[in-house]
This record gives structure tokens, sequence and C-alpha cells, in this order.
């Protein structure tokens, strides 16, 4: 029985290549986290992160605009690219924010359980992490210079 | 008479149109039905049954269903037990499958499952219009129109539950030189055969399974890792019963299991050449077999909706769901059966709910009903009074013997309100994103849930103003929840909502 192919999994695989987390992967790496990570929607409005609510995942956004909102009060705005939920995964904490779609959302999602093997498996991606926390942190502690 | 006749529900108007004659279809319509609304109910097919008819290729079912259980088959809390039968308030209707079983597996079989969805249509009185196929959709006003093989259905609120059965392949090149799964042969014409499966999900490991005394060398490949169900402690990867070929590949036999992207896919003369690039040392490899095979899943044959606007995301172009499985982005279709997988839920340390599955999604189904009815159709549901004193054992017995949260951990909860006017109130099993992320009365939510060791636990949500703590217990290896220790905990978070006079 022929079937007419559909290309389904390589719109993940093209998405996350031009992501500068990925930057310094081969393809067949690529390839292998986009089928490693799933993808999913959110609904403009809709929680992705949960302030003090346990048992979160470490997202990427792939398309899309969220707010990060402690207590109701917005700090920080997040976009293509971006990602989030590492530190409470990293820490085995409840989330010290809530992230919500300010518009549609896709993200590709990796749940907690997963992000030791997948950071011990792609060095290069937990390089550009850390790259990404370290201007977090400059950012962060810039005005005491 | 529709009713009468053997083709009930004519072209025409109905409250609810349900599209599909598969468990969730079945269930979903029979769920209605008891709350007094009647859905036309039409389906391509033949009879009832869904994929069941066609699928697990290699004959029984992945779900298991135990005869002989700790609790009585008419129990709601047998369901626990049985992840094959569809659901009732109705004993009459429970537990249908451990009754049409041979006694020969405690996995039933094709035809003992397809049996169990006639038996619950014939007895629950859920008519279908067969070989009736929806082809198209549009909106007239404020109805959806369904075009049909047999005429029009306009309604406000159409149900499809369409299954997962429409055969996805990848763009590899070559990839339309062989077959999908769907068109896999009979076992034994594999016999001294090298066969290649492209994928290392369920479906790959099951026809690898049936291949193991037939074929002389099996190959599997897909990017990533395979994933063991007994790993994830979740439905998530390869199921027990197909972990053989898994056994043979690490044992040394005749399996190989390969963590590599198909580059291509050639003919040579009679055979087949498959190009492959390994995933973390990135070398090109060759094999040459007899037979290649993709199983790389299904996607949901929702036809035109996305014209229609229904966003669709993900590798399976599932739709965007609410956690009432309503479409985000066209309000009033809705979707049960395995597609309301895509509400996903919280997935709290990485476990997806078995809305994949009879065993899971049969509660969305009766849930989904509830929620029409409730929203559209103005139905006051029973809300039965609690003593505040009897908050505590009422939330611990649900969890320890309560299908909904064993099927659907921390996907679904069971609720007590707490007001002024209306005094505590058993508010019955919702979706535990519906409560954590919307507005509502003070209330508790209690569900179980798993951590990244497999332990389960119960989980506890507390609304208060509008604002949601979440408080979780201690797990329990034997997975008895009710212990003085526990009543003691629980009895701690309900004080924060119901005043200082429940017992601890």
């Amino acid at each position: 029985m022929a079937v007419a192919p559909q290309g389904h999994s390589d719109q993940l695989h093209d998405t996350i290549s031009a992501l500068a987390l990925f930057a310094d992967l081969t393809s067949a790496e690529l390839e292998a986290i986009a089928h490693t990570m799933e993808e999913r929607y959110f609904a403009e409005g809709e929680r992705i992160l949960r302030q003090g609510l346990s048992g979160s995942g470490f997202y990427i956004i792939l398309d899309g605009e969220a707010a990060a909102r402690v207590n109701g009060v917005e700090v920080n705005r997040l976009g293509r690219g971006d990602f989030f939920g590492e530190i409470s995964v990293l820490l085995g904490e409840a989330p010290s924010a809530d992230v919500v779609a300010l518009r549609p959302l896709r993200c590709a999602v990796l749940a907690a359980p997963q992000i030791e093997d997948f950071i011990v498996a792609h060095p290069k991606v937990a390089f550009r992490m850390l790259q990404a926390e370290a201007r977090k942190l400059r950012n962060a502690t810039r005005w005491r210079s | 008479m529709a009713e009468l006749s053997n083709k009930p529900f004519p072209p025409g108007e109905y409250p609810v149109v349900v599209v599909g004659s598969g468990p969730g279809a079945l269930q979903v319509s029979h769920s209605l039905r008891q709350l007094g609304i009647e859905p036309a109910v039409i389906s391509r097919d033949p009879s009832p049954g869904g994929m069941f008819r066609r699928f697990p290729f290699f004959q029984r079912l992945l779900s298991w269903t135990k005869p002989y259980a700790p609790v009585a088959r008419t129990e709601r809390e047998y369901e626990r037990y049985d992840w094959n039968s569809l659901i009732s308030d109705d004993p009459t209707l429970r537990a249908i499958t451990p009754g049409l079983m041979d006694g020969t597996s405690y996995f039933p079989s094709r035809p003992e499952m397809e049996r169990n969805l006639v038996t619950f249509a014939e007895r629950a009185g859920v008519r279908v219009r067969f070989d009736c196929a929806w082809e198209a959709t549009r909106m007239d006003g404020d109805r959806f129109v369904l075009e049909t093989t047999d005429g029009e259905y306009r309604c406000r609120f159409p149900i499809f539950a369409v299954g997962e059965a429409e055969p996805m392949l990848p763009d590899t090149p070559g990839i339309e030189l062989i077959s999908h799964y769907v068109a896999t042969r009979e076992a034994h014409t594999y016999a001294d055969r090298e066969v290649f499966i492209i994928g290392k999900e369920v479906s790959a490991f099951e026809l690898a399974t049936g291949f193991l005394q037939w074929a002389k060398r099996i190959i599997l490949a897909s990017p990533s890792p395979t994933k063991l169900s007994v790993n994830t402690h979740s439905l998530v990867g390869v199921r027990a019963r197909y972990v053989q070929p898994f056994e043979d590949h690490v044992l040394g036999g005749g399996v190989a299991i390969l963590d590599a992207s198909i580059q291509e896919i050639s003919k040579v003369g009679q055979r087949f050449r498959v190009r492959v690039r390994t995933s973390n040392t990135n070398n090109e490899m060759s094999f040459e077999v007899d037979d290649v095979i993709a199983a790389t899943g299904f996607r949901p044959p929702i036809r035109d909706l996305p014209k229609l606007g229904v966003v669709t995301f993900g590798r399976n172009r599932l739709p965007a769901l609410t956690p009432f499985w309503e479409s985000v982005s066209v309000k009033g279709i809705y979707f049960a059966g395995t597609v309301s997988r895509a509400a996903g839920g919280l997935k709290k340390n990485g476990v997806p709910s078995n809305s994949g599955g009879v065993g899971g999604h049969r509660y969305n189904g009766r849930i989904l009903a509830k929620h029409i009815a409730r929203t559209h159709f103005g139905a006051q549901l029973p809300r039965p009074e609690v003593k505040a004193d009897d908050v505590a054992p009422l939330l611990l017995y649900e969890l320890d013997h309560g299908p909904e949260m064993w099927h659907q951990r921390s996907y679904h909860c069971r609720v007590v309100t707490v007001t002024a006017a209306d005094g505590i109130r058993d508010e019955g099993i919702w979706p535990l994103a519906n409560f954590v992320d919307s507005e509502g009365p003070d209330a508790i939510a209690a569900t179980i849930e798993a951590n990244a060791e497999g332990q389960n636990y119960p989980a506890f949500y507390v609304r208060k103003d509008n604002k949601v703590t979440e408080h979780l217990l201690e797990p329990d290896q034997s997975m008895r929840f009710d212990s003085p220790e526990r009543r003691a905990a629980l009895g701690e978070v309900l004080r924060s909502l119901v005043g200082a006079e429940v017992p601890v």
C-alpha cells in the first residue's frame, strides 16, 4: 500500500536547526533531538509553567511570545529561540514564576526526568545553554558595576 | 421514525453530531444519552470497533483486563483493573470485556475487543448510522454543516472521534518504494528474509516481535534511542509485551537496533538498500534487505478541519485542544477518543495522560459529555453535599480505589468545593489543568502523581481566593494511601480551606 509522505519529522528538525542553541550540531544529531523532544502548542493566555507547582519541564520556544510573571507581575518577555524551565528542572524545585503565552505559542519540550541524559548526550547544547545563563546573570547583575 | 429504521439519524439538524464508531465515539455518545442528550452518531465503517477492526496487526491488545481482581466486576472500582471496557453509571453495562475473554491471556484479542464494543453498543442502545462517511465541513451561521455520503448534518456541537488511523510517512528519499505498517503481510511471508523496520516505537516493536520466528534478520532504526515503558514509568515507550526484540538485540541474536536517521532507500534488483547515518557518531552505514516497512505512526484523519481554522501541532498533526477537548481555535468543535490525547494536561514529571488508550480516554468522554451538558444545554448535574469530617475519607478513598486518577494520573482529579452559599460539595471528576488554571470557588482537588523514580504519591491542590497551592504527600510502595499519617497531613491541608472543624 503506497502512502504519500508528509515530511512530518523534518518540520521540527528544520525549526530547531535555525535556533542558536543547536547551532553546533550535525544534521543527524538535530534529527535525533527532534525525535526526542515533544512539540506542544499553547493558546493565548494559557499557562506553560505554573509558579509553585512542581514537576514541570524544559521548554524551547519555536514560535510565538510568552511572559514570565511573578505573583502576576510581568518580569520578562520570551520569544523564538528563548528557553525556560531549566532552573526549576535542574534544581528540582517548583518554578518561581508563571510563564504565560501572550499569543499562540509552539514549544519543543523535554520532560524533567530526561534533562540529565539530554545534557550529557549533547555537551555542545549544554555549552550554549551555559552561555545563555551567563548572559542572564550578567544582565541581572549589571547594575552592580 | 429514525430510531426504528436500520439507518438511524437521517441527514438533518441535531443538537450534537458524533463522528466515529470506535470506543471514543461510543463512550461519549452513551454518556451524552445518560444526560438526556441524543446525538446523531455517524460512521464510515460498517460496524462498531474503530481501529480494532484492523489493528493491532498481531491480534492482541497492549492493554490488559484482569478477569479476576480484588473488586467485583460490577463495581466502578473494578475499572482500575480493566483497561478495555467502556464505562457507565449503569452497572449492567460495566466490565463487558472480561466476560468475553477466553482465559488464554489477560490481553484481549482483537476479535474479543471488537465484540466488547459491539456488545456495549447493543446493550447501551447506542445506535450508529453506519456506512455514512463524513467528507467535508463548513459553517452556516452558528451551525456546523457536516457533508457526508448520505447528505448534510447540521449541529452546533460536532464531536470528532475519528481515531488516529491515517498512515504517516516521513519524506525520506525513496520512501515511495516501501510500505507502511498498515500493509504488512502475513508473518509467514517474511520467512528467511531480512527485514528493515523504520521506527522504534510500539508499532515497530510489535512487528519485530511478530517476525522473530520468521525473519532471519531484523533491523530497527530511528534517530533517537528506544524508550521502554518500564523505564519511563508510563505508557511512553515500547510496552513490556514487545520488549523481546530488545533482549534479542542486547544478547546478540538476529535483531539490530540502531539510533540512526534514514538517509535514502533505493532498489537493488528485488531487494532494497537503506542508507543511514548514525545519530551520535555521524557514521554512514548501508543495509541490503528483502523488505522495508515504515512503522512511523499514524495521525488523525481530520480532513478539512484545518481549513475551517482548527489549529494542529506536532508530528502527528493533532488538533490543539482546551482541557475540555475543544479546539482552541474553533469554538464548538470537540474531540473524543484517542485524539483527546492532544490535550496534554500538566504532564507532571513527564508523565503523560493515558488518553491514547481506551482506559484513559473513556473518562475524557464522560467528562466531555458532562461539560457539554452543563455549558451548552443548561443541565444541572448532581453535586452531593459532603460533611466536613467526611472530606478527608472521601478523597483518600478515591485515591486508593477511584479508577479515574489511576488511569489518568495528574490529568484528572476529584474536586470538592467549599462556599458559604452551597456548603461543601462533591463536584466529581474534572481535568486537573482546568482546575489549576481556572478561577472558581474555593476548592480542593485530589489526584495521583508519579515522580521521576516512578513512585506514585497523592497530590492535593487547594484553590483559595483563586490562588492555587500544591500539597504533595509521601509515596507508598503498596499504593494504599489511607493511613493515619496521610489523614493527618490531609487534615492540615483541609483546615486551610474549610476551617477548624476538620478532624485530624
